[in-house]
């Protein structure tokens, strides 16, 4: 059967990515709306493995037509009709010759689109760094660089629940950010600041962007640098870029961009991103977030014990404040505490989220109602909790 | 029941600025047209005078013909030539479409519609007239070969949407063949209107490519990333061998002895005879679309080698000299089959090699 030997040439790429996504598809029925093009892209890929090329065709001018700006669906078209012509070994292989590199990127756009879609999230697993979203902010983002893939989630009573997920472009030159210039984007935890307007950008940050708060609190801290990370559209003569295209920004598609913007709240919205998510079952979710929540609330109790070994215990060996290493900040909480006959602390509308970075901490913010008989006050509190010795302990406290 | 009526010779003409090649044959009366000799004639003045390139009054003449005959398939068929000899390809359009939808077994008809459509751009409707010219046909070269050309346009296009280039220049080269002559398949072509449907038997179009590309990509087991395995590419079939210095060959004698490599490689054609017909290409031969020496191999064996009389053979060559052991051939070619009978300009570059003249290139037109 020479003929179909041909075919078997024309799209192994088709089967190698069908070959590694589909033991994930039956794992369960659909169980988010699909949106976007990745399920009639799917759809034209399996067509292609089972070689029924004139439906593969088919499919491809729907999408075309769906997605008039789609590359990625013009290039499987572009194939489709040449392996009517002359065998063809490699996807892409027909528009190589004039852009090898482009043809590479739209290769890496179908495998990290196929598999997003086909790896999507169980609904009994969540990203682990959403320990506790605060009850104002209703939605969180969480960027997986690796896979291309940006997950919003909804906050249902603290519970983070899946609503939809979107194709994103990242740095060229990958994540974890560290300087200026350097095409990445960073890794960590961060907000939402601001909203540019379409009005006010130039065409190719499509349709607005969303700057975000890097370099945080800790970033500084590292010493790392850069500006202007945003969440933000498409240029109009494209639907989208390759996975590794921008400078560090967070690239979406601009109806995606248009739908996710309708769920962010301006200096709210948690963004974490991630180069790889680490999925967490809801039980071992509820344990970790338990665990922490009781610990916050055991200091808060120490706190307000006025003894000062108790309070000190949840301070991490390395722990340092103004300056002061964790001696000569317990003396000086000492001579305050000496002067107070008590203290009442309040922890309000408390948020944790782990950092999904090398750097393994969780950071915590909550409204403190601080008390005592001789000075009472109310601030923003931000402590970064980390793991030391098996217990949770405070890394770094300030107020925001 | 049909009458064949023996066409003279192969007709050519060129369109603006786009040069069609002019596939011509055996005419096929379709047992409408059992017309009296003096009309007949007409059509064939008609047909003169195109073939003289005075397209005017050849319009006159079948504008003539067909006030008394206007459902005549042959008549409407020249007048749509005719047409888009005038560079009048709406006027062309509208005829050959009426002619389709009239005697829609006929496959030329809709191969000269896809060449128009084609020379606007038009290449979706080119893809479906010619992809029913196949559906009558199955077996009809002009309308695959002009269909291969439309995929690769399309496919052109869509890799020029899908990377930002300049898709046109892909492929700037046309192949688009018209046809010149109604030619029916004998016996397969019914009496127009009342004709039956199309053949029940017939097979779906079939890509023109029929050679295995060594692929050599396995697919990824399921648990491996996915990440693509980059197939080698396909690498021509042998390096060339530095060629011995000779001395240069008298022009005479090399004139012999090209003209000899070719009747050789004409003949090894027309008898069927792929070995002898492949051993005419150099090792260097420069595939069609730079395709792999196999891929184009186990193509020519398979169309060389398929069953059925052909007779191949050319006219008068021009050579030109490009260096003692390269040269270029030009003749007509003239391909006769039993239902497919085509004249066309062909091109060789023969090189030199080990004593023997070798196809490096062949090009048609």
């Amino acid at each position: 059967m020479k003929l179909l030997k041909i075919r078997t040439g024309l799209l192994c790429a088709a089967l190698i990515l069908q070959g590694t996504l589909v033991f994930a598809k039956d794992a369960s029925a659909p169980r988010y709306t699909d949106s976007g093009p990745e399920p009639l892209l799917a759809r034209v890929f399996e067509h292609i493995e089972q070689q029924r090329w004139d439906v593969a065709l088919k499919e491809t001018e729907s999408l075309v037509k769906a997605y008039p700006n789609f590359r990625l669906a013009h290039l499987i078209k572009g194939d489709l009709l040449m392996a009517r012509t002359r065998p063809l070994s490699r996807f892409g292989e027909g528009g190589e010759k004039e852009a090898k590199d482009q043809v590479a990127d739209l290769r890496e756009e179908a495998i990290a689109r196929l598999r997003a879609y086909r790896n999507k999230p169980d609904e009994k697993v969540v990203p682990r760094y959403l320990l506790q979203m605060r009850p104002d902010q209703k939605h969180a983002v969480v960027v997986d660089t690796q896979k291309a893939r940006l997950y919003l989630y909804q906050n249902d009573n603290g519970t983070p629940r899946f609503v939809a997920d979107y194709y994103i472009a990242h740095g060229k030159l990958g994540a974890d950010k560290f300087k200026e210039g350097d095409k990445k984007t960073p890794i960590g935890v961060y907000h939402v600041t601001s909203s540019i307007p379409r009005q006010k950008l130039p065409d190719f940050y499509g349709s607005g962007a969303f700057p975000i708060n890097y370099p945080n609190a800790w970033d500084k801290k590292q010493g790392r640098n850069g500006s202007g990370i945003w969440l933000h559209g498409t240029p109009s003569d494209t639907f989208s870029r390759p996975p590794k295209a921008s400078d560090g920004c967070v690239v979406l598609a601009n109806t995606d961009l248009d739908a996710l913007a309708k769920n962010l709240q301006l200096g709210t919205t948690p963004v974490i991103i991630s180069n790889n998510i680490e999925w967490l079952s809801l039980d071992d979710w509820q344990a970790e977030r338990t665990s922490l929540i009781g610990m916050i609330d055991e200091w808060r109790s120490d706190w307000e014990s006025l003894d000062i070994n108790r309070y000190a215990r949840h301070y991490a060996k390395e722990f340092s404040s103004d300056g002061k290493d964790l001696a000569a900040w317990v003396a000086q909480k000492k001579k305050v505490n000496a002067g107070k006959q008590w203290i009442k602390v309040k922890t309000d509308n408390i948020s944790m989220f782990r950092n999904p970075g090398r750097d393994d901490y969780v950071v915590v913010t909550f409204e403190q109602d601080y008390q005592s008989s001789n000075l009472s006050n109310r601030m923003q509190k931000r402590q970064y909790w980390i793991k030391d010795g098996g217990r949770w302990k405070i890394l770094f406290e300030d107020a925001v | 029941m049909p009458t064949l009526f023996a066409r003279p010779a192969a007709l050519s003409f060129s369109h603006g600025a786009r040069s069609l090649l002019i596939a011509a044959g055996l005419t096929l009366g379709l047992g409408l047209f059992l017309a009296a000799p003096a009309v007949a004639n007409t059509v064939e003045e008609a047909s003169q005078s195109l073939k003289a390139g005075d397209h005017a009054k050849a319009l006159d003449q079948i504008n003539r013909f067909l006030s008394d005959k206007p459902k005549d398939a042959q008549g409407r068929f020249l007048k749509g030539l005719i047409l888009t000899g005038l560079n009048k390809p709406n006027d062309a359009i509208a005829v050959f479409r009426k002619l389709a939808e009239d005697y829609p077994d006929l496959p030329e008809p809709y191969n000269n519609l896809a060449v128009i459509y084609a020379q606007q751009k038009q290449y979706e409707k080119a893809k479906e007239a010619l992809e029913q010219a196949i559906r009558t046909h199955p077996a009809y070269a002009t309308a695959h070969e002009n269909l291969g050309d439309i995929y690769s346009r399309l496919a052109s296009q869509a890799y020029g949407k899908a990377l930002q280039i300049d898709g046109s220049n892909a492929s700037a080269q046309t192949k688009l063949a018209m046809i010149n002559d109604l030619v029916g398949a004998p016996a397969k072509v019914g009496a127009g209107k009342t004709a039956s449907p199309a053949h029940p038997t017939v097979q779906p179009p079939k890509p023109v490519v029929v050679a295995a590309a060594p692929v050599t990509a396995e697919p990824a087991k399921p648990t491996a990333p996915p990440v693509i395995t980059k197939p080698e590419p396909v690498k021509p079939a042998d390096p060339v061998k530095p060629e011995p210095v000779k001395p240069a060959t008298k022009p005479a004698d090399a004139t012999a002895e090209i003209a000899a490599a070719i009747d050789g490689w004409l003949s090894a054609w027309s008898r069927k005879d792929v070995k002898t017909y492949l051993a005419a290409y150099a090792k260097d031969f420069q595939t069609p679309n730079g395709q792999a020496r196999k891929a184009w191999e186990a193509e020519r064996s398979q169309r060389v080698g398929k069953p059925g009389k052909i007779e191949v053979s050319r006219d008068k060559f021009s050579i030109k000299a490009e260096g003692d052991d390269k040269v270029v051939v030009r003749f007509r070619q003239h391909y006769k089959s039993a239902n497919l009978n085509t004249s066309s300009g062909k091109t060789l570059v023969l090189v030199k090699r080990d004593g023997k003249w070798l196809i490096q290139q062949e090009r048609v037109g």
